[in-house]
């Protein structure tokens, strides 16, 4: 999209040069004029602190002196010697393999069942998108109470005969109980994307399959998802950057334990950064994640988005 | 492709002007001191400041500390009170959230909007000093032998270098916090003083139900609260072990056995005795407030919120029970000054800080907020230390400890992990000490190599 605007203006402002303005290239100047003026915004508060990122990045800097000296790469090979970082790399990858697939079936689901039915349609649609719109601290809270070691659910378990359960103290459940409030979270917005996909399908293809015999086993396989398909690609996406992100439910649960089974990245970083000061190795960290999300982003939109005929 | 190779040289364009943008700003680092000086919000927001007609020429000062409601409105006031006294100079007061304090601190000081005294925590000030942002305490009106002759000895965490870098008003101290009814009801008599009584009381005071889960503590454990400081001002020293070295470059937890014996001390109630346990209702301060937990080691803040929060609360405080010495844990929030206050403002900022560590301003501290005064002159007074609650935090003054830390975050979290080895991943108690003391030292060392190379 981006790109395609780009080799327009590129296009367009050769065109400028050559002769004097047509009402048609004025017309698109003005268009253009418009578009760009965003475009700038998100030049000077997106582009920007990227570069500049880079740039801290090759610096030692502490946040609170004036001082950046040039160090290369010392910051990277020192983030790639903490053993921290990588484990940071390690489970911000979980959350992602955990989470995407998770808010994708999980919002797929609750989008065909709201789909298949017509009283209450709005209501639950607004149930499912309210955790949504809550707060991160607040959702993350009621989970720390509904998890705590004598909280709700190991009273329930408790009942059942059952142990009592680490849950957000153990390293091996809290990295999965994390990710699946992230997905309980967002399941509203994953349902809203893909109610938005349903609708756009054709009423016909399934009533010609219906024809043809066809059970909803096989009209979901071979008519839903591949027509579907786009709207994935961009949930995937969206969902992987989100997920590659994930840092608040992370902070306000764990903080990162038990013994940093629940750092990510960015978790990572913000520690870096804010709680030891060290701007030139949180720079690296981010420079490497940025690179992460490039190449993941890049991958995906080759592999997934494939042209789908009817 | 012509196209193609054009968007190419554009981006290529574009990011080289970002990066070159990126540079430039860069070296405006040095304007925060201009900006720092020109200031003028602060004279508009005190009306009574055109008012007034002093000859001399009208300062205004910033000062900084975090939001704690009782603290921010006692300053308020002295603000007030110190205005009247020094009628050309004002005080501005600005707070921050305690959780992202640290963040907005160092979010704004680059951005030029940096405070005149700056309240910080003890364990802070090592990273602040590292990275030059602090000034030495004025040599004539903080003159380091009358600090080290009027001030409680855990003061000196604030000596950095040979010279002090920040004076409190007040400090705190950690002592066993019990709750009379739970005592009552399991018949103990007397306060636990030794490191086994304390043992054996928590054992009596636990309650657990048919299932073997806790209903009652019977002492609190929670490796993220107090804990620590328990273990390094605590145990260790009571047990004959040290801290650190003089230097502070090196960590002797395991020089001597007394580091492990205090270490598996600690762990002991929670994996042997199973007393009490991390997580039970959120933590241990919690626990004890809402009655379950008998016994408590907590700091004389915590009277303040209960006071507030729990009034009800049936409780007593006594002294940290001790094995072969005494120490307890200590520490304070102090006030600094950043290194580009100067001239006019420095004066301002000094006489300011000689307000907040007279004895009428730590009195109205212990009042208010409940920590107790940093100097000996003004905490030895009878009143406070005869008091029921403010006794026991006081007496144990004389032999505090306040360790020096690194970055407090960072040890703390190496310690919480250490005891997550043992219970968790059950790895022996001996192992996860060794590790603990080899990544602490990791710590220091690191810290150490950057101090070393910048010299």
């Amino acid at each position: 999209m981006l790109t395609h605007v780009i080799r327009l203006t590129a296009r367009k402002s050769r065109e400028l040069f050559r002769v004097r303005l047509s009402y048609q290239t004025q017309r698109y100047l003005f268009i253009y004029i418009v578009l760009g003026i965003p475009l700038l915004y998100f030049l000077s508060t997106r582009m920007l602190p990227i570069f500049y990122a880079f740039n801290v990045s090759v610096r030692e800097w502490n946040l609170l002196s004036s001082e950046k000296p040039f160090v290369g790469f010392e910051n990277f090979s020192t983030i790639f010697s903490d053993e921290i970082f990588s484990k940071s790399i390690l489970n911000t990858f979980k959350f992602v393999l955990i989470g995407v697939p998770g808010q994708l079936i999980a919002g797929l689901a609750v989008a065909l069942l709201l789909q298949s039915i017509y009283r209450f349609r709005g209501f639950f649609r607004t149930i499912y998108f309210i955790p949504y719109v809550t707060s991160i601290v607040a959702v993350s809270w009621v989970f720390r109470w509904i998890l705590m070691r004598n909280g709700w659910l190991n009273e329930v378990l408790l009942q059942l005969g059952i142990e009592p359960q680490l849950f957000l103290q153990s390293p091996r459940q809290a990295l999965i109980l994390v990710t699946l409030t992230m997905i309980w979270q967002s399941i509203g917005f994953q349902m809203l994307v893909f109610m938005t996909g349903l609708e756009a399908i054709p009423r016909m293809y399934y009533e010609a399959a219906s024809i043809d015999g066809a059970s909803g086993w096989r009209k979901f396989v071979h008519i839903t998802l591949p027509l579907l398909n786009p709207v994935i690609v961009f949930s995937a996406v969206i969902g992987v950057i989100s997920y590659l992100q994930s840092f608040g439910q992370v902070l306000s649960m764990t903080n990162g334990g038990p013994l940093n089974s629940t750092t990510t990245m960015v978790l990572y970083i913000y520690n870096l950064a804010f709680q030891q000061f060290k701007m030139g190795r949180a720079a690296a960290a981010t420079v490497v994640l940025f690179a992460i999300i490039l190449v993941l982003t890049l991958l995906q939109l080759k592999v997934l988005n494939k042209k789908v005929e009817y | 492709m012509q196209n193609k190779k054009g968007i190419k040289s554009i981006t290529t364009l574009l990011a080289i002007i970002l990066v070159l943008a990126g540079c430039s700003s860069n070296s405006s680092g040095s304007s925060n001191d201009k900006k720092e000086n020109a200031k003028p919000s602060n004279a508009a927001t005190e009306p009574t400041a055109s008012e007034k007609s002093e000859p001399e020429k009208e300062v205004s000062i910033e000062y900084w500390q975090y939001e704690f409601p009782a603290k921010v409105e006692l300053i308020d006031e002295l603000i007030t009170e110190f205005q009247t006294l020094h009628p050309n100079i004002k005080v501005k007061q600005t707070n921050f959230p305690y959780d992202q304090y640290n963040q907005k601190v160092a979010t704004l000081v680059p951005a030029g909007k940096g405070p005149d005294i700056i309240n910080l925590y003890y364990g802070w000030l090592p990273k602040y000093v590292a990275a030059g942002y602090l000034q030495p305490l004025p040599q004539d009106s903080f003159p380091t032998a009358e600090i080290e002759k009027d001030y409680y000895p855990l003061v000196e965490a604030a000596k950095i270098d040979g010279s002090y870098y920040a004076i409190p008003t007040a400090v705190r101290t950690l002592a066993l916090f019990y709750n009379k009814d739970l005592l009552d009801k399991a018949q103990i008599k007397e306060l636990p003083t030794t490191w086994e009584q304390l043992v054996e009381d928590s054992i009596k005071l636990t309650e657990k139900d048919a299932k073997g889960q806790f209903v009652v503590e019977g002492l609190a454990w929670e490796p993220g609260a107090q804990l620590h400081h328990w273990y390094r001002d605590g145990l260790l020293p009571q047990a004959g072990g040290q801290d650190l070295s003089e230097d502070r470059r090196k960590i002797l937890w395991a020089d001597t056995p007394a580091g492990l014996e205090a270490f598996q001390y600690l762990l002991d109630f929670a994996i042997k005795h199973k007393v009490g346990i991390n997580g039970f209702y959120e933590n241990d301060s919690n626990a004890f407030m809402n009655g379950f937990a008998a016994l408590n080691i907590d700091g004389s803040f915590r009277l303040g919120s209960i006071k507030k929060d729990f009034a009800n609360l049936n409780f007593g405080v006594a002294p940290l029970p001790s094995y072969k010495a005494q120490s307890t844990p200590s520490s304070f929030w102090a006030n600094a000054i950043p290194k580009n206050v100067e001239g006019d403002k420095l004066k301002a900022a000094t006489e300011f800080l000689k307000f907040l560590t007279s004895k009428e301003v730590q009195e109205k501290w212990v009042d208010r907020i409940g920590e107790l005064p940093a100097q000996k002159a003004v905490a030895s007074q009878d009143k406070y230390v005869k008091d029921e609650k403010l006794g026991p935090f006081i007496t144990q003054l004389d032999h505090s400890r306040a360790h020096f830390f690194i970055d407090e975050t960072q040890e703390k979290t190496l310690f919480v992990d250490a005891t997550n080895e043992v219970l968790v991943n059950h790895v022996s108690v001996e192992k996860a000490f060794n590790d603990l003391v080899a990544k602490v030292q990791k710590l220091y060392d690191d810290y150490w190599a950057e101090v070393d190379k910048k010299k």
